[in-house]
């Protein structure tokens, strides 16, 4: 098949609107799903850990790991949604196909299920951004500027998410991606402790993982310093963004319009 | 003439070297109800998925309301209806939810919808059923809701995927009967089936496809009597094969056998019908010549899978 560029267009909200209706009749017990999760580790870790443990570069541990779990959380919220719940409207629903015969192209459905997950990714992310907030974790309104840090970041992650989604045979296929790329990104960019903790060459490969650099931004903005190497940890991301949204749409069209 | 609503020449699509559409012309003036038959795997779907756009074709041109196909796809389907032959009403929604979902992806203002959406539940005879969920429906609802969901753009060409299967008898007559009067409204229909008298019954003109290729095109009235001799007889039961030996063959112009069932053939089937009745062990059904015939014949008589 030859390569047709994508044509995207703003009928990928009509896919987001379509998610969010969804949504709306499920949202308490699904917020609670999203929100109550990381709260439970970020308050459990921060003050029963914290306790034992002493300030860690000029903040305690508490609220070094809540910029930490505002990432993770948006990681996670991201994933879930772009691969089990948009594998169940392509796959098993067929919900794609539906959409397919109407003037929404796959580049729309792609599209907006990747804003959609990077939406609910938002409420998650803010969600503990704000506890972190009510807590007086919070420096100064230099936390701000990590709103749309989240948003990005779910946009990473739904674009990831979205690549499995396109090459997976079963839900099953997604244990295989948790296992092996998102808990050890949790463990390895700066979440619970510090990087340099690890030895040389994992902090290394850290620098690879998108995680690292959404917490080498939200980490400092929540302490009320401006981080550094914006530029870097920002092209990162967005890197990440846009490669992953171009190969889950390839993937898909091989999957789907073959 | 007018333009056609659906041209087609000269296409082609190949899988794995399998060539599944092997050089198809078609054409759908506006208005026409059409019925594209086959055997399974003939290249029906493919022919559909093809014509939407959904896919490309490895060679040949489509125009469907004047848009060239799959470059202007998106524009083309604006105006397209499509009832997909599996299932994919939105498992999420009520019926009535399902139809404003799907019409926000025609980029449908929401007043617009909320005029349609009462005819179209009228119309489905869903009105009852609005707020019920999908999964509440049964197999003839959940088809009456695809179609409405396809005629919320109101489009002026209608695709529609084996309509009827698995539908009880019904089910099936509620939905030729609606697609009779969508016909009626000026709207042109392709369908594909696997039930000849469905083809015979609504289509003004109908294509019969095998291996990908087109092997008959035209009204069925018309194939029929081009094709196949008037009168058919039908026999079966114990004894039907010597039968068939004995006095079959002679006595017909044309004599054919599919599973346990003989096929005689022929201008005047009397005098077959007079020799069967001496013979009570055998049933027979006396019958004029369907479209069936037609298809047996074109397609042959041995099992597809």
């Amino acid at each position: 098949m030859t390569a047709k560029v994508p044509r995207p267009s703003l009928r990928f909200v009509h896919v987001w609107r379509r998610n969010r209706l969804v949504w709306r009749k499920l949202a308490i017990p699904s917020m609670l799903g999203n929100l109550a999760d990381p709260m439970l580790y970020m308050l459990g870790l921060g003050y029963g850990l914290g306790a034992m443990l002493p300030e860690i570069g000029g903040m305690p541990y508490i609220a070094f790991l809540a910029a930490g779990t505002v990432c993770s959380s948006t990681m996670m919220s991201a994933s879930f949604e772009s691969m089990y719940s948009s594998f169940s409207r392509m796959h098993v629903q067929r919900t794609w196909d539906a959409i397919m015969n109407t003037p929404v192209l796959l580049e729309d459905i792609v599209l907006g299920e990747a804003v959609w997950a990077a939406s609910k990714a938002f409420l998650s992310g803010t969600a503990v951004l704000l506890v972190a907030a009510l807590l007086g974790l919070v420096a100064s309104p230099l936390a701000l500027y990590t709103l749309p840090l989240i948003f990005v970041t779910g946009l990473a992650f739904a674009g990831l998410g979205l690549v499995m989604t396109s090459l997976s045979p079963s839900y099953d296929f997604f244990m295989y991606y948790f296992t092996l790329a998102i808990t050890p990104m949790m463990l390895a960019s700066g979440v619970f402790f510090p990087l340099e903790q690890l030895p040389a060459w994992l902090q290394a490969a850290a620098q690879a993982f998108p995680l690292t650099h959404a917490v080498a931004l939200a980490r400092p903005l929540m302490n009320g310093a401006v981080p550094d190497t914006i530029g870097l940890h920002v092209l990162v991301l967005a890197a990440y963004t846009t490669v992953s949204l171009y190969a889950a749409l390839l993937l898909a069209r091989r999957r789907l319009l073959k | 003439m007018p333009t056609p609503h659906l041209q087609v020449r000269g296409l082609r699509k190949s899988y794995d070297g399998n060539e599944v559409v092997a050089g198809l012309d078609l054409e759908l003036e506006p208005g026409v109800c059409f019925g594209l038959l086959g055997p399974n795997g003939a290249g029906k779907t493919t022919t559909l998925r093809l014509c939407l756009g959904l896919t490309d074709p490895d060679s040949g041109e489509i125009a469907m309301l004047g848009h060239p196909i799959p470059r202007e796809a998106r524009e083309a389907r604006q105006e397209v209806g499509v009832v997909p032959q599996a299932d994919n009403l939105d498992p999420d929604f009520t019926v009535r939810e399902n139809l404003q979902v799907y019409g926000r992806y025609f980029g449908l203002p929401r007043a617009e919808l909320d005029g349609r959406i009462p005819e179209l539940l009228d119309f489905a005879e869903l009105a009852a059923r609005a707020d019920s969920r999908i999964q509440a429906l049964s197999g003839g609802m959940k088809r009456r809701l695809a179609l409405a969901r396809a005629l919320v753009n109101d489009p002026r060409l209608l695709f529609l995927d084996e309509p009827t299967t698995g539908l009880d008898p019904q089910a099936r007559h509620l939905i030729w009967e609606r697609l009779r009067s969508l016909a009626r409204q000026g709207r042109t229909l392709l369908l594909t089936t696997h039930f000849m008298d469905e083809a015979e019954r609504l289509c003004d003109r109908v294509a019969i496809m095998d291996h990908g290729r087109k092997i008959a095109d035209g009204a069925p009235r018309e194939l029929i009597a081009e094709h196949i001799e008037p009168q058919v007889v039908e026999v079966y039961g114990d004894g039907a094969d010597e039968w068939a030996e004995t006095f079959g063959r002679r006595m017909s112009e044309r004599c054919e056998k599919t599973g346990e069932t003989v096929f005689c053939y022929a201008h005047d089937a009397d005098p077959i019908v007079h020799r069967l009745e001496r013979d009570a062990q055998l049933r027979y059904l006396h019958r004029p010549a369907n479209l069936e015939d037609l298809f047996l014949k074109l397609t042959g008589r041995e099992l597809r899978d």
